[in-house]
């Protein structure tokens, strides 16, 4: 399989980076047949753009949040003291399986608008409750993603480390968390990718970003045909966003498999 | 830390009694292992021997008995932090290697050292390719774990082992899991440890090997000592017909023998 993956034959890599460019090829070969439409286009990118720079943030920092804490509590869900492990295999469970869209909503409208830090009031703006409204999911899916990797680690492993006089939390981070990072990292970019994909959920609560921009190009245009190629852009922009997370998650399998 | 006792005996098991659940494991072990003595343990599977080793670095925890490990009484750790300063001092083989794929072989070596006992790096470095060129394996030191034959990173495992500068080492049928092939080269990393001087406790199916290193052999069935004694004693001596019957079964044929009957 893994060697299928490395040495495919060159037709299969062209077709697919023509494929991994097609979307933004019709968008540019359209607005070339039609510059009244190209010009409306050329117009709006750079609105697009800072859109896009959004959903980018959001995803970047979705992550970053989620990763730390969903490893942390990937963790404790096997600590052996149950009033640890407990609350944070619910909050795993409860999350996990929640959508994305609910826990948008449900920190845009439950956390404050502003607030108070010594005194000063300071704005909270709804895309970092979008922020934490992916975070958590993904804290989720993380901590599931952990607590996979390190169970999935031979036990035979553990007790090397303890014959060696390892404690259990040293054998953790030395022996046991070292391994599961390379099987939990392709699981990781699939996560990865599909909160990149939920951050247009962020639209619906009035965050500025792609979505949101796109629809606001083409009620402002009014011409059905740049409505198409609007959505065609945003799809374009996430496509070339999320696939080359896929592409490389399938490398990494394969490399990880090689090794 | 040590005791200086009026032997010289560094590991000591006094009527010591196992058992994982209803099953009785141990029966009642009494067995005393001098300082530079190699011990080694024979006899039918799900006799216990290879927990007599975990009890030793309190891997498992006797019910009753005592255990003596260089002046510590191992049965009466309580705290997992005396467990870990036992094991500092024990250092423990197994059948299957169990070596950290992520790491290369010098790092597998050089790992607990540095981070457990918080030697320098260099040193320890020094200090893991001594003990490769020990096992012969100087030209692995860069290898990843996977890269090497059963035999190899057994001898990898014996060197990372060393590397703590262990009081006694426990082996536990380390050469079981083996090709043929490669039992040999194995049996020779060990054999140079013994003459060195290295106290060692064996679990082996390696007969004739038993016989050619051991100070002491021991006979365990049912999770009982049924003899113990010199190897000619046991191997050509003895007069109970249960040892006679399993070392003469063992041994019938020539070359390495190994036995089949697995883990």
């Amino acid at each position: 399989m893994t060697t299928a993956t490395l040495s495919q034959p060159t037709s299969h890599r062209v077709l697919r980076n023509i494929g991994f460019l097609a979307l933004p090829l019709i968008v540019i070969v359209w607005s070339l047949a039609d510059p009244t439409l190209g010009r409306e286009v050329l117009e709006w990118i750079p609105y697009l753009a800072s859109g896009f720079m959004m959903n980018i943030v959001i995803a970047v920092l979705a992550m970053l949040l989620g990763t730390l804490v969903g490893a942390l509590f990937g963790i404790l869900q096997l600590v052996p003291y149950r009033l640890v492990r407990l609350p944070v295999v619910a909050y795993v469970q409860l999350f996990r399986n929640a959508p994305h869209l609910v826990l948008i909503f449900a920190t845009t409208y439950i956390f404050p608008f502003e607030i108070v830090v010594f005194g000063h009031y300071l704005p909270f703006p709804d895309w970092i409750k979008a922020v934490i409204g992916l975070a958590i999911p993904a804290s989720a899916y993380v901590a599931e993603i952990t607590r996979g990797a390190i169970l999935s680690i031979p036990t035979t492993q553990w007790e090397a480390a303890k014959g060696l006089g390892f404690s259990r939390g040293q054998a953790l981070r030395w022996i046991i968390l070292p391994q599961c990072l390379r099987r939990s990292l392709p699981p990781w970019m699939n996560v990865a990718a599909s909160i990149t994909m939920g951050t247009a959920l962020a639209s619906l609560v009035g965050v500025h970003e792609l979505l949101h921009a796109a629809t606001d190009a083409s009620t402002a245009v009014r011409r059905l045909d740049f409505t198409i190629i609007a959505y065609l852009v945003v799809m374009a922009a996430f496509f070339l966003l999320c696939y080359p997370i896929s592409r490389l998650t399938r490398r990494l399998e394969a490399r990880f498999n090689a090794a | 830390m040590t005791n200086p006792s009026a032997d010289t005996a560094i590991v000591k098991l006094e009527d010591v009694h196992l058992s994982f659940g209803q099953t009785q494991v141990l029966k009642g072990i009494d067995l005393t292992i001098n300082k530079g003595d190699a011990v080694s343990i024979i006899g039918p599977s799900g006799s216990g021997k290879s927990t007599i080793l975990r009890c030793i670095n309190a891997l498992v925890q006797p019910q009753s008995g005592r255990i003596t490990v260089d002046g510590t009484r191992v049965d009466q750790l309580t705290k997992e932090s005396e467990r870990i300063a036992l094991r500092k001092r024990v250092g423990i083989v197994f059948q299957q290697y169990n070596l950290f794929p992520h790491l290369t072989v010098l790092d597998n070596i050089v790992l607990a050292p540095t981070r457990i006992l918080g030697v320098d790096r260099r040193e320890a470095e020094k200090l893991a390719r001594e003990l490769l060129e020990k096992v012969r394996l100087s030209e692995k030191a860069d290898a990843y774990p996977g890269q090497l034959s059963g035999g190899q990173q057994q001898r990898v495992a014996i060197a990372r082992a060393l590397a703590m500068k262990p009081e006694l080492v426990l082996f536990d049928e380390v050469t079981s899991a083996l090709d043929p092939e490669t039992v040999g080269e194995v049996l020779w990393v060990i054999r140079d440890l013994i003459r060195d001087g290295m106290t060692s406790i064996l679990v082996t199916h390696e007969m004739r090997f038993a016989e050619e290193i051991s100070d002491t052999v021991v006979f365990t069935e049912n999770g009982r000592i049924v003899d113990h004694g010199s190897p000619e004693q046991i191997f050509h001596n003895s007069d109970n017909p249960r040892i006679r019957q399993f070392v003469g079964g063992l041994s019938g044929g020539r070359g390495a023998v190994r036995d089949g009957e697995g883990i």
